[in-house]
């Protein structure tokens, strides 16, 4: 049972860095899209996320907020880059695993001497392993 | 100067060392910084790393011979100059990218002298997490 996800990085100042969506393909049928609300959801949960990472020191926040039927995952790594899943079923295991891999291509991309801090990064490569990674752990 | 470095060492060697656990503790931070942090850059630890006794919001980590200064020969017109503002900058960098603001600065005392001053939000958000 796959659902839909949205996820997003995001920088220091609340600005996004790399954004994508993961839908399973079989679900283009329905009635009403929501998609457009991700953006909302996303930014509206950046306040929680900046509140519950002080309380542990785990990077990965589980669940930090609901709106309606949608879950709001996160993931602050070391130097408080925000990753957010909005996603509408549970698949815990599943999130953390794809957070864990897009940290790691995250670091290896933010090694760039080329790249600024903060800048939105616009390599295909980083999508196709974003690509690669949300069918892996999340549309399967 | 060093911000640059600073901002990327941080989530490299915090996935290398510390397994993917982030710091919420200054203290714990200042010993990172002192052991890991300085351990990859130079491959040592710090000397020192010491409290201001009036100041809370002071900290100094001190290094005798530090290797940015060691092959420097200083201009004699420019006695006050060091060359640890460099690694100032990757201290301040590092801090300022975990959360913990800071301006760190570069003194000729017992050797080199860092000197960090965090902002009060800091020493105010740490004695919250303390109480709780």
């Amino acid at each position: 049972m796959a659902g839909s996800y949205y996820f997003v990085i995001v920088g220091h100042s609340d600005n996004p860095i790399f954004e994508m969506e993961f839908a399973a393909a079989n679900k283009e049928a329905k009635k009403e899209d929501h998609r457009h609300l991700n953006q909302f959801i996303a930014h509206a949960a950046l306040d929680l996320v900046d509140e519950h990472m002080w309380k542990s020191n785990n990077m990965y926040l589980k669940c930090v907020d609901k709106f309606n039927q949608w879950l709001v995952s996160a993931f602050v790594t070391a130097s408080h880059i925000r990753f957010v899943m909005v996603h509408d079923n549970k698949n815990e295991d599943g999130i953390k695993n794809f957070f864990m891999e897009m940290y790691e291509t995250y670091i290896k991309y933010s090694m760039n001497p080329f790249y600024k801090m903060n800048t939105p990064i616009k390599s295909p490569a980083f999508e196709r392993k974003a690509q690669f990674y949300g069918k892996k752990y999340l549309v399967t | 100067m060093g911000q640059e470095v600073g901002m990327k060492v941080i989530d490299l060697l915090f996935v290398r060392e510390r397994n993917c656990k982030r710091e919420t503790k200054l203290l714990n931070m200042l010993l990172f910084i002192k052991s890991t942090l300085w351990k990859s850059l130079f491959g040592r630890e710090a000397d020192k790393l010491e409290h201001a006794n009036d100041d809370e919001r002071t900290y100094y980590i001190i290094e005798k011979e530090p290797l940015v200064n060691k092959f420097i020969s200083v201009p004699k017109d420019k006695g006050s100059l060091n060359c640890s503002v460099f690694t100032a900058g990757i201290i301040e960098a590092v801090l300022n990218g975990c959360g913990f603001p800071a301006k760190v600065t570069a003194h000729w005392h017992k050797g080199t002298t860092y000197m960090v001053k965090f902002e009060d939000s800091v020493i105010a958000r740490d004695k919250q997490l303390e109480d709780r």
